[in-house]
């Protein structure tokens, strides 16, 4: 056993299993964005165990209606949008999407690399449930989505400063915000 | 505000020309002569409101009883778990585990240990693997007479609530008997478990698990066809199969609405492709189906458990990997290298080899996921949670836009929202 290399394990055999499909849908993938895919990482090739695929940023909503609606992919359930502070990386943000099949049960993630203050286009369009998600992601590190329709903070306070889950906040800060805030008016209009 | 009073005749017809409520296409417009004209209303439900399930904030602008427009908030009890989860060694992260959704905490601790084993490359020996399966059960067993119990309570079925909850305390003693606690057990640990299951200990979760089944027969004739009960929650919260996608449901609300997904059967993690279970499915996505749903997993859940206590078999419960591995106490105490492995291990933690990996476990709500990345080192880069309430939380307002404020309640209590879980 090689310790530096994830194997599969007792609770997925995903590799055996889903290795033909996973190439077959990242050469969709391939034919359709060309050289607008910067890279991908293979399970056990590198240290990950789906196949990651990196879009430009610019291409991400096409690339997640491609996924969701082609009859290659079907990846038609996002479960999960979040980010990673790759902090050295002049590209600092590692943002993921974690996309599951309904009928082929198998995963994919794709991600973004963006850098400080840049801006990602938001994927609520392809998927409502993508609205609160990537709220947090502007929350936690302050990256900002082009088109969301109420981007504000979610966990926090819509008072506070900085981003918690960047790398350079410290673990131990104090705010204090002792009053509720009002109903706001213009979300209910 | 009363301008004509024979205007009160018109308004059930005037009501019903805008749109079946409980659509989501229903929106009352603006009328000139409507009585209501200036009555619009914002309600400020919760944080801190016996009907919200926890700390969770609902403000809702009403027309009369019809909830025009709402928006929710959560974060009340933000705990920076993410944060903790990188400044943490991940032997010390089991515990934080527990208090994500504390109603199951057995099934987080499960999924946690295998994202680190996972990323670890260790394979947990056959016996801790049958015992996790079952604590997973009993967890879901618990996690769900929590969820009907209450929204039966909150629509006043005061009665039935106090039959689930029998059972759950005493579902809580053979947990107890397990790892000495009741709610917050952090009983998994990274290849292997705590303590071995004491003896007869199975044969416990049998005779438990009949007799549950024994009631919970007893719980269905007792709610299932009540009138009051049907007339509170079927054709309430509506969520067709569509919405379900789109807003990302998992687990019994999204099986509800017929979406054939159940991550046990279809990823089969631990021993689940040795054990017969159906997967129940209903297709309207309403409150009522919601809450059959649950009591057919009750059922299919005490059956994986008799299944379990028939095919466990005596052995180890750690993985032989001394990485992980903590050290036996006669070892510790009464020799030098064990002292010094054992001081190691709890103070500077082990390693965790370069990688990421998603992993997801079907949790008594749905998708649980934990999404690890790791640079090497003894505290994970990033620790991503992936709760299932915060989608389900998000799906609420358009769930109960256009229905009455009574219904939120039965919509709340039906899909489960555990705060714990949802501000992390």
């Amino acid at each position: 056993m090689n310790i530096h290399h994830p194997v599969p394990t007792i609770y997925g055999r995903d590799t055996e299993k889903f290795e033909e499909l996973w190439k077959a849908q990242v050469s969709a993938l391939q034919t359709q964005f060309g050289d607008q895919i910067e890279e991908v990482w293979w399970p056990l090739k590198q240290e990950v165990e789906v196949p990651v695929v990196f879009f430009k940023k610019e291409v991400i909503v096409d690339a997640l209606r491609f996924a969701k609606e082609s009859t290659e992919l079907k990846f038609n359930f996002l479960s999960d949008i979040s980010a990673t502070d790759e902090q050295p990386d002049p590209l600092r943000f590692h943002l993921f999407y974690n996309l599951f099949s309904h009928t082929n049960l198998n995963r994919i993630r794709f991600k973004v690399r963006v850098k400080e203050g840049e801006s990602v286009p938001t994927v609520v369009s392809v998927w409502s449930g993508a609205n609160w998600l990537e709220r947090e992601v502007f929350d936690m590190f302050g990256v900002r989505f082009e088109g969301h329709p109420d981007l504000r903070r979610i966990l926090m306070d819509e008072r506070w400063e900085g981003h918690p889950l960047r790398k350079d906040y410290p673990l131990r800060r104090y705010q204090f915000h002792p009053v509720p805030m009002e109903p706001q008016e213009k979300l209910l209009k | 505000m009363l301008k004509k009073n024979q205007d009160l005749e018109k308004i059930p017809a005037d009501l019903l020309k805008q749109g079946l409520p409980g659509t989501m296409d229903f929106r009352i417009e603006h009328d000139p002569d409507d009585l209501w004209e200036d009555s619009r209303m914002i309600v400020n439900i919760g944080p801190t409101h016996p009907a919200m399930h926890g700390a969770l904030r609902m403000v809702a602008k009403l027309n009369g009883e019809t909830l025009e427009k709402s928006y929710c908030e959560f974060g009340f009890t933000h705990r920076a778990k993410e944060k903790l989860g990188e400044n943490r060694t991940y032997h010390q992260f089991i515990v934080y585990t527990d208090r994500l959704n504390y109603c199951s905490a057995l099934t987080n601790n499960m999924t946690y240990a295998m994202a680190v084993e996972r990323l670890m490359g260790i394979e947990v020996p056959e016996r801790a693997i049958w015992i996790r399966m079952m604590c997973c059960e009993i967890a879901r067993v618990i996690d769900h007479l929590i969820c009907i119990g209450i929204a039966a309570v909150d629509l006043g079925a005061f009665t039935y609530f106090l039959y689930g909850f029998h059972q759950r305390e005493e579902a809580y003693t053979l947990i107890e008997k397990l790892c000495g606690a009741r709610l917050t057990t952090s009983y998994c640990r990274i290849g292997g478990l705590m303590y071995d299951a004491p003896e007869g200990w199975e044969k416990e979760v049998k005779a438990w698990a009949k007799r549950t089944a024994a009631v919970i027969d007893e719980m269905d004739a007792l709610l299932t066809n009540n009138k009051i009960w049907c007339n509170r929650t079927v054709g309430v919260g509506k969520f067709d199969y569509d919405q379900c996608i789109d807003y990302g449901f998992t687990g019994p609300n999204a099986r509800a609405a017929g979406i054939d997904i159940d991550l046990r059967r279809d990823q089969s993690p631990m021993f689940y492709r040795d054990v017969e279970f159906d997967v129940p499915i209903t297709q309207n996505g309403d409150c009522f189906d919601r809450y059959i749903i649950r009591l057919a997993e009750i059922r299919q859940s005490l059956n994986i458990l008799i299944q379990c206590c028939e095919k466990i078999q005596k052995g180890p419960i750690w993985a032989e990997d001394k990485r992980t591995r903590i050290p036996d106490k006669d070892v510790v105490f009464n020799t030098m290298e064990g002292m010094i492995h054992h001081f190691k291990f709890f103070m500077e933690g082990f390693e965790v080899p370069k990688g990421e990996a998603y992993t997801t476990f079907e949790a008594s709500n749905g998708e649980l996921g934990f999404f690890i990345s790791s640079k090497g080192g003894q505290m994970a880069h990033r620790m991503r949670i992936r709760g299932p309430s915060v989608l389900h939380y998000q799906g609420l307002s358009p769930m109960t836009q256009g229905e009455f404020i009574g219904d939120v309640v039965a919509a709340l209590g039906s899909i489960n929202v555990i705060a714990g879980e949802l501000d992390r």
